[in-house]
């Protein structure tokens, strides 16, 4: 039996909207098209119709759903909280079932078969034959997001040469008496942008916290998710709580699963806490994402007692949905007011969508970008330097943006400016002096990406 | 009326461009609901981008006697949105732009798409103020707003749309395109239309531009939640403030029914004996605030004040605000059928109404939940029932007519905010005496003689029995 939630298990959530819309306001496809079927109220209506039997999904129905980024801004600001995120993608699993995938999802379906999942890097693939796609592996996200005819026109950072797991051991030792962390990284981070993955594994490692780096962790699931493959959201749901077990660790209880990646957090959280499997659920509550758990651990106000420099460089932040939309929206401003190397500005449009949603930018290019535009004004306006992020997803497409739009900018993660401070400021910090070995490859630059 | 056929269609194609021209099941039903949970199917959802395009979509319907009703968001409480008749939804969301900002003459022109917030945010930037805040100021859309003359908490000091609405760009029932007022504060050129198109409920014409009146942002504002040991107390403070020659920008208040429901939230410390509280928000420069809020806290402190919170900054004001807004979402838990109802009586009736309140709802056994703009007297009346119960529909009809009459009999309205629609039809002969309604039957006739501008609101009306209301479910 599948561990996925039917539609019909939302029958009480679908009663609870009472068709205000609220969620009009948050939706960042309703904002860029202006029609009801974009957002979640319309599409809550039409699952209560399907579910009631009054009509068959049509093609406007399914075009509808399509347009969902499974963002999640519609449950967090509607009145009775209705999880429309969750609701569609069931919806989505019960038409693939029936339709079988969108061209998008057969790339990742014809291959679920497969059993090898990270670890090794799968080469010559015949359906993905560009350069990218012989470094990543089958199952990952990545395959649906970055399908060839969606690459062109984009900007991608270099492919590095050296992945996440050969660029750090699967273990780094802590200070004794400090808790045990285990580090979920994701594909993006994995394989694009290793530095960010890297980063976020040395500054916990620096502020005394064993660091795993289990090699057994795969994709999240996410883009699965998105395009309706709720087999393959299973099986990668099973090998990652396999890989975070504690029979894969048994010397040391494992505190928290950190991501340094909004989307996989929110995946890992959200929508396995939605399926139906104890293991999941206990999984799910371990995982943090870093800025909550630097807030938590009060490592923030660490950084915030480092001298100030005084030649800070200008920064905005940009909110990635699933962060925003669980609630994490101070933690990372805080974060970069605190840095000694930063001078943190606010940016109009913070909170606004880029409009990549996994594979929502290869399913929906034209809406995509559409939603990406609306950042460029906040973007040029804040005239920062950097706009950092907490989303190696939404650094990329940022990226793209600054790109198309030739603003005198780049995106960076949180983690690599914390780092680059933190290394800066650590001979003069006597809080921060460890006594562990120092830190191989440290000479990541704020916002370098190896070539 | 007349039904669509598919020559309609076609020609609706080819005004706006066939892909704003639905008629999908789905399309038709993302436009078949708004926030009265009812749901009506429409024939057809046009999305027009001009004045023109709007003009000759009516010339359209007016030539064949088709159905017609403008939509915004569709977030109103009323059912002014809904197309009881079926007929053409004509969907004004493309027609969002904001035309001019003018900080000379203080007005700005918009299209009837744009979300309210959106506007406000925008005259802010230039240090302008747009004043009127209905609650879904977040997505309602200002052709909505002018439509139903919405009002919001900051009406108190400000008043509500209608005194921000300068001119109107209109497309009446026959599809001319009229122009009413103008840029200008003085105008007693003809007919005052402008006032009659605001509020009319999308039943006398379509608003495809509006020029508003804005006024300068006020520079600071200052938030204070006081908690009261009796409603009396509360009400009392309300008329005593205002007497004091204080208008503060915002009087909100809570009743003890209100403070059960969110008593014990996380965040929220309210203690036993407060059974009645209100939020005063004063605006202004920032030093003359300070000595207002204390002047306040002066002359309400002998009224039953039980504590008086004034926030230091804007979180803590978002802490006080966060009282008041957990009030909706926790309504749900007393029942999922809400009927929300807007009435106004005069300010210094409202312990009166509070008590009938009470009275109602222990006599009838129904909880009723009370909040709102007591600046104002506009009472935010939220029966909340589960309909599956048998006779339950029978026992809210009688509360709510109870309702009506004692707002009434108190000289109040028995709708200050959301408007007539359909929701409101059997209570409107309450307050309006038979000429009264005539007079605007007229009008309505006058201008509509076919009826077919958003057909069955705001006036009770037999039931056309050979095109039947296609109502699916009631949700």
């Amino acid at each position: 039996m599948s561990i996925h939630k039917q539609l019909s298990d939302y029958s009480r959530e679908l009663d609870e909207c009472v068709r205000c819309g609220a969620c009009q306001a948050q939706c960042p496809s309703y904002l860029a098209i202006g029609k009801e079927g974009a957002a979640a109220r319309g599409k809550i209506v039409l699952a209560a119709e399907v579910l009631a039997g009054r009509m068959e999904l049509d093609e406007e129905g399914k075009r509808d759903l399509a347009l969902c980024l499974l963002c999640g801004a519609c449950a967090r600001t509607c009145p009775n909280h209705v999880p429309t995120d969750a609701i569609v993608s069931a919806l989505r699993r019960e038409i693939s079932e029936k339709d079988g995938l969108s061209t998008i999802g057969k790339g990742v379906a014809a291959l679920t078969g497969n059993p090898r999942l990270l670890g090794t890097l799968v080469r010559g693939t015949k359906i993905f034959s560009s350069l990218l796609f012989r470094r990543i592996p089958e199952t990952s996200g990545l395959r649906l997001r970055f399908s060839p005819q969606n690459l062109q026109d984009r900007v991608l950072p270099p492919l590095p040469r050296r992945n996440l797991f050969s660029r750090l051991p699967e273990r780094l030792q802590g200070k004794a008496g400090k808790a045990t962390l285990a580090f979920f990284a994701g594909c993006t981070i994995t394989y694009l942008y290793p530095e960010m993955g890297e980063a976020t594994a040395r500054l916990l490692n620096r502020l005394g916290y064993t660091v795993l780096i289990p090699r057994g962790q795969g994709c999240c699931g996410m883009p699965a998710l998105s395009s309706g493959n709720g087999a393959l959201v299973e099986q990668l749901a099973h090998t990652n709580t396999a890989a975070f077990d504690t029979a894969a660790f048994p010397s040391e209880p494992i505190e928290h699963i950190i991501t340094a990646c909004a989307s996989c957090g929110g995946a890992l959280t959200r929508f396995y806490g939605e399926m139906q499997t104890e293991a999941l659920h206990d999984f799910s509550g371990k995982v943090m994402d870093i800025h909550a758990f630097l807030k938590k651990e009060g490592c923030i106000d660490t950084l915030a007692a480092l001298p100030k420099n005084s030649d800070r460089v200008k920064v905005c932040y940009h909110d990635p949905c699933h962060l925003k939309n669980h609630g994490i929206t101070r933690e990372p401003r805080e974060l970069l007011r605190a840095l000694p190397t930063v001078d943190y500005v606010e940016m109009d449009g913070a909170a606004l969508c880029c409009g990549l949603g996994g594979t929502f930018s290869a399913s929906q290019p034209g809406l995509s970008r559409a939603i990406a535009d609306r950042k460029i004004a906040g973007l040029s306006a804040s005239g920062a330097e950097l706009v950092a992020s907490g989303c190696p997803g939404c650094i990329m497409q940022l990226n793209d943006i600054i790109h198309r739009a030739g603003l005198p900018m780049r995106a960076v993660h949180t983690m690599n400016l914390a780092l680059a401070a933190l290394e800066e400021g650590l001979s003069d910090t006597a809080i921060l002096h460890s006594g562990h070995p120092p830190c191989q490859n440290t000479s990541v630059a704020p916002w370098a990406t190896e070539s | 009326m007349n039904q669509l056929t598919e020559a309609h269609l076609e020609a609706l194609r080819e005004i706006v461009g066939a892909e704003h021209v639905a008629t999908s099941r789905t399309d038709l039903l993302s436009h078949s609901f708004d926030a009265t949970q009812r749901q009506f199917m429409p024939n057809v959802v046009v999305h027009p981008h001009t004045t023109e395009e709007v003009a000759a979509i009516v010339q359209l319907a007016a030539c064949h006697c088709l159905p017609i009703l403008p939509r915004g968001a569709g977030s109103g409480f009323t059912g002014g949105a809904l197309p009881v008749r079926g007929g053409i939804v004509l969907v004004l969301t493309r027609m969002n732009r904001i035309l001019e900002i003018d900080s000379d003459n203080l007005i700005a022109v918009v299209e009837p798409g744009v979300v309210t917030a959106r506007l406000q945010e925008a005259v802010e930037r230039v240090g302008l103020f747009y004043p009127p805040d209905p609650a879904s100021k977040e997505f309602s859309t200002l052709g909505g707003n002018v439509a139903e003359c919405a009002g919001g908490p900051r009406c108190v000091k400000y008043g509500v749309t209608r005194d921000y609405v300068l001119g109107l760009t209109v497309v009446t029932p026959d599809g001319a395109i009229i122009h009413t007022g103008g840029r200008t504060i003085k105008n007693v050129v003809g007919y005052d239309l402008t006032r009659l198109f605001v509020g009319s409920e999308g039943t006398l014409g379509i608003v495809t531009k509006i020029i508003l009146r804005l006024l300068p942002k006020p520079a600071s504002k200052r938030t204070m939640l006081a908690t009261f040991a009796d409603i009396d107390g509360a009400a009392e403070a309300v008329s005593t403030i205002i007497r004091g020659k204080i208008i503060p920008t915002t009087l909100e208040f809570m009743d003890a029914s209100a403070i059960k429901c969110v008593r014990g939230l996380p965040g929220i410390d309210l203690p036993e004996n407060c059974q009645a509280l209100l939020i005063i928000e004063v605006d202004g420069e920032a030093a003359q605030l300070t000595p207002q809020l204390n002047r306040i806290v002066e002359l309400i402190q002998p009224l039953g004040l039980l504590q008086a919170s004034i926030a230091r900054d804007a979180d803590e004001a978002e802490a006080l605000w966060r009282v008041r807004r957990s009030v909706s979402p926790s309504l749900r838990k007393l029942g999922p059928n809400k009927f929300n109802e807007d009435i106004v009586v005069p300010r210094a009736r409202v312990p009166e109404m509070i008590r009938a309140l009470d009275d109602i709802s222990s006599r009838l056994d129904l909880p009723i939940i009370n909040f709102g703009h007591a600046g104002d007297g506009n009472i935010h009346v939220n029966v909340m029932v589960d309909l599956r119960e048998p006779g339950m529909e029978a026992r809210v009809q009688e509360a709510l007519a109870d309702i009506f009459r004692t707002t009434i009999a108190l000289g109040g309205s028995v709708s200050g905010e959301h408007g007539i629609g359909l929701a409101k039809q059997p209570y409107i002969a309450f307050e309006l005496d038979s000429p009264t309604l005539a007079v605007m039957r007229s009008i309505k006739a006058a201008l509509d003689p076919q009826g077919i501008m958003n057909p069955g609101k705001i006036f009770p009306e037999k039931v056309d029995t050979t095109h039947p209301a296609t109502e699916s479910v009631s949700l």
